[in-house]
């Protein structure tokens, strides 16, 4: 009778499970084609596919429209597909709980607080390279990989391991991996780095993978149709949060009352829509403060800040700062990088950052990521 | 490398594509079983010889019915019961759904009331909050750490307008052993009919309809060595149990749709090898489990057998192993070839807190690393050594790796 352990992702034959890479696998395409190229290389590989959120948990927030979200039977459904036509072995890692912890409370918490988070930062540092890289370490697989587009390289001088934007610069995801440790850098790939996503979906098409041409994902995979304030009502209301609590006042920068808001988390910094107030030139929101619960508005020019702090700092490209670089810095995802000198403070877990020209809507909760040319120096929580 | 090869026919060839073969050991026996070689060879001639539908008149449909009722008086046999009381369906979840909807549905009064226990599988607890939805009152009779049920606790449940208590006979978790025989009786002391889910019971422990006093009790082909899709419900004679399903005639109008020829026959023939075999077969895998965890305890630190005094079906062994995430360790172990459960699935294949763990007062973190072990057929004492070793690797190795370090936020 023939043995059926096979020889490729046998954890039991200790030298190849050394190898053993983990593919954390969405089912979208970006993540399939990191499976089929891993598999394609010969190495042992691994699908596991974190179960983050019930979709279904929030009932109000159901519409037709909202299908296909992360996390949805769909997704998982053509994960397992994927990873069934690739021959590997596949498991769906039930992340629901700490994802709610470390993701969506927190996502909430800040919104209500009149910040505006990013979550997926948060998900790759507390889940994506935290849990979930312990937990494939726990199977046997020393390292992971990532549809991420950025790239990681180890400096042969330094030993370091360097964060580099992607070669498809329109896709870079570095803005949302600059918390990454050196350990969690050195058991990561990022396959996809050195392609463009017009060359990942011809990929898929040539592995004939039944997800090559499924749409992108949306920015905040738990937010349905990018309704933030819709989710953010719903789960305040499942936890007995009061929205109303955080309905206020709208005032100019003078202080001068202008009209009411339903809730400072309906608003973020820059934005100009849903004041509601008739107003002779077009007003912006200039800030938000969560203890008076007032949303502060103002002409577009009172958006410009030339300077700001950056806390929660994690260096990647080097140990630390010991005196003031040159850096461009962005400040939001769709931000493009803006010349900066980044001064060091006593404090390593802390920086600030001066513009040489003022930026629009510097949004407290952000993350501000400091790059020198290709690589990323490091990042923070713009204060 | 094993010491015999499985006896039961455990399908060790990959099929083109699907996930990879991986699993040699398998100890996942609660979930589901292989068809037995005599099953398989019992069934085969009912998919493309004797095809016939039961309720044709001519010879073909007379063949298939006589095979039906062959495969009836068989079950009854092992179950110790009247052959007309058995109705096939497709399996347990629709024999438990039959119970609860055709009883309650039927019986008069606006104070309708169901008796069950927080143990129950989902396919009576689900069920339960249906009924509650449509106005039924339903009371969930919590259990202790023993995992059994206080059968005092069903008599003060009891109320005016309960209509039937249904209480599992073996649990599939821990395999706990119900006090059925009693509860059957302080339900029928008060006028309230007994159902039981016996699905885990079947072929591991003694059933005896009569001697337990059930009225209705549910089980299932695959559990049993027989293949998915065929199951029953025994109903005892004179239960006012109506029907759920409308269609033709079958099953004396209780089960309308045309019957599952093949999977009731092959339902019989696992019962018949049962009627011969179980009593050797439960003392040996009885002996295995024995061997399964005084082997863990002795070698894994930290593992503790869940319910372990409780009486127990002999194939069943829930063991907790101390600051270990069961999901984890069913991976990992399923990467060795070792197939355990280490959790039930959610609807994504992701695994779920255990509302039975749960319900015999475990702790989240005592619950998260609970695994469950399940004998069959195809086990033998070196697949339990080697399984015994398997864990103790995956576990000091899943205790030595901790969570990557944690960046600055």
């Amino acid at each position: 009778m023939p043995d059926p352990r096979p020889s490729s992702a046998a954890a039991g034959d200790e030298a190849a499970a050394q190898d053993l890479v983990a593919v954390a696998m969405s089912g979208g395409v970006d993540s399939s084609v990191v499976a089929a190229l891993l598999k394609e290389s010969g190495s042992p590989v691994v699908g596991l596919t974190m179960q983050l959120w019930n979709q279904r948990r929030l009932p109000e927030l159901s519409t037709a429209a909202a299908t296909g979200r992360c996390c949805s039977l769909d997704d998982v459904y053509d994960a397992r597909q994927v990873a069934n036509q690739l021959g590997i072995p596949y498991y769906v890692l039930n992340f629901e709980e700490r994802f709610e912890q470390q993701v969506v409370r927190p996502f909430v918490d800040e919104y209500l607080s009149g910040r505006t988070p990013i979550p997926c930062t948060l998900c790759n540092n507390f889940l994506k390279f935290d849990e979930f890289l312990a937990t494939a370490g726990s199977l046997g697989a020393s390292r992971i990989a990532t549809g991420h587009y950025a790239r990681v390289l180890q400096d042969p001088a330094s030993g370091r391991w360097l964060l580099l934007r992607a070669i498809d610069e329109l896709r870079d995801q570095t803005y949302f991996l600059w918390g990454l440790t050196q350990e969690q850098l050195s058991r990561t790939l990022f396959p996809l780095g050195e392609l463009r996503k017009a060359e990942v979906r011809e990929l898929a098409r040539r592995f004939g993978l039944p997800v090559a041409e499924k749409g992108d994902s949306q920015e905040i995979c738990f937010v349905p149709n990018g309704d933030y304030a819709a989710f953010i009502d719903a789960y305040s209301r499942e936890n007995g949060i009061e929205p109303a609590a955080t309905r206020g006042e709208i005032v100019s920068t003078e202080g001068r009352r202008l009209g009411e808001h339903g809730g400072v988390h309906r608003f973020t910094v820059g934005q100009r829509r849903g004041l509601n107030i008739a107003a002779g030139e077009a007003l912006y929101v200039i800030a938000t403060d969560p203890l008076s619960q007032r949303v502060i508005v103002g002409r577009g020019d009172e958006l410009l800040r030339s300077c700001m702090e950056v806390t929660g700092v994690n260096w990647v490209a080097a140990e630390g700062l010991n005196e003031p670089a040159r850096a461009e810095v962005k400040i939001r995802n769709k931000h493009a990088a803006a010349p900066a000198t980044v001064l060091p403070s006593g404090d390593p877990s802390r920086a600030e950052v001066h513009f040489d020209d003022p930026q629009r809507a510097v949004t407290p909760g952000q993350a501000a990521v400091f790059y020198q040319d290709d690589q990323v120096l490091g990042g923070g929580w713009i204060a | 490398m094993r010491d015999q090869p499985p006896p039961s026919g455990l399908p060790l060839e990959r099929t083109a594509g699907g996930p990879p073969f991986m699993t040699c050991c398998y100890f996942d026996h609660n979930a589901t079983t292989p068809v037995a070689p005599e099953v398989l060879e019992a069934m085969l001639p009912l998919l493309a010889e004797d095809f016939g539908n039961a309720s044709s008149i001519h010879h073909y449909g007379q063949r298939a019915k006589h095979h039906l009722e062959t495969a009836r008086r068989r079950l009854a046999a092992l179950i110790h019961g009247d052959p007309n009381g058995i109705v096939f369906l497709s399996g347990a979840t629709e024999a438990d759904n039959l119970a609860l909807f055709g009883l309650v549905r039927y019986a008069p009064g606006p104070d309708r009331h169901v008796v069950t226990t927080t143990i129950e599988h989902p396919a009576i607890l689900a069920a339960c909050d249906q009924l509650e939805r449509e106005d039924v009152q339903v009371t969930r009779v919590p259990v202790g750490s023993s995992g059994v049920i206080d059968p005092g606790r069903i008599r003060q449940a009891l109320r005016p307008g309960t209509v039937v208590v249904s209480v599992m006979h073996a649990n599939n978790e821990l395999g706990t052993v119900q006090p059925i025989a009693e509860i059957a009786r302080i339900a029928h002391e008060a006028g309230v009919l007994f159902h039981s889910d016996g699905v885990q019971a079947l072929g591991k422990i003694p059933v005896d309809v009569e001697a337990l006093g059930v009225d209705l009790y549910s089980i299932t082909g695959h559990k049993v060595y027989a293949p998915k899709g065929a199951g029953a419900l025994w109903v005892r004679k004179g239960t006012p149990l109506g029907a759920i399903q409308f269609g033709g005639h079958q099953e004396r109008d209780r089960r309308p749709g045309t019957e599952n020829v093949a999977g009731a026959v092959a339902f019989g023939a696992a019962a018949a090898w049962l009627s011969v075999n179980a009593a050797t077969e439960a003392a040996r895998l009885a002996a295995l489990r024995d061997r399964l965890e005084s082997g863990m305890i002795a070698k894994v630190p930290g593992a503790s057998v869940n319910c372990a005094s409780a009486p127990r079906t002999p194939n069943t062994s829930s063991i907790a192993f101390e600051g270990i995430n069961s999901e984890a360790l069913g991976i990992a172990l399923d990467l060795k070839g070792f197939a355990v459960s280490g959790g039930a699935a959610c609807s994504s294949g992701a695994a779920q807190p255990s509302h039975v763990l749960t319900a015999i007062g475990l702790s989240p973190d005592a619950s998260r690393s609970t695994v469950r072990f399940s004998l069959g057929r195809s086990n033998t004492a070196g697949q339990v050594d080697e399984l015994i070793d398997a864990v103790a690797i995956s576990v000091s190795r899943l205790r030595a790796i901790a969570p990557a370090g944690k960046v600055h936020a």
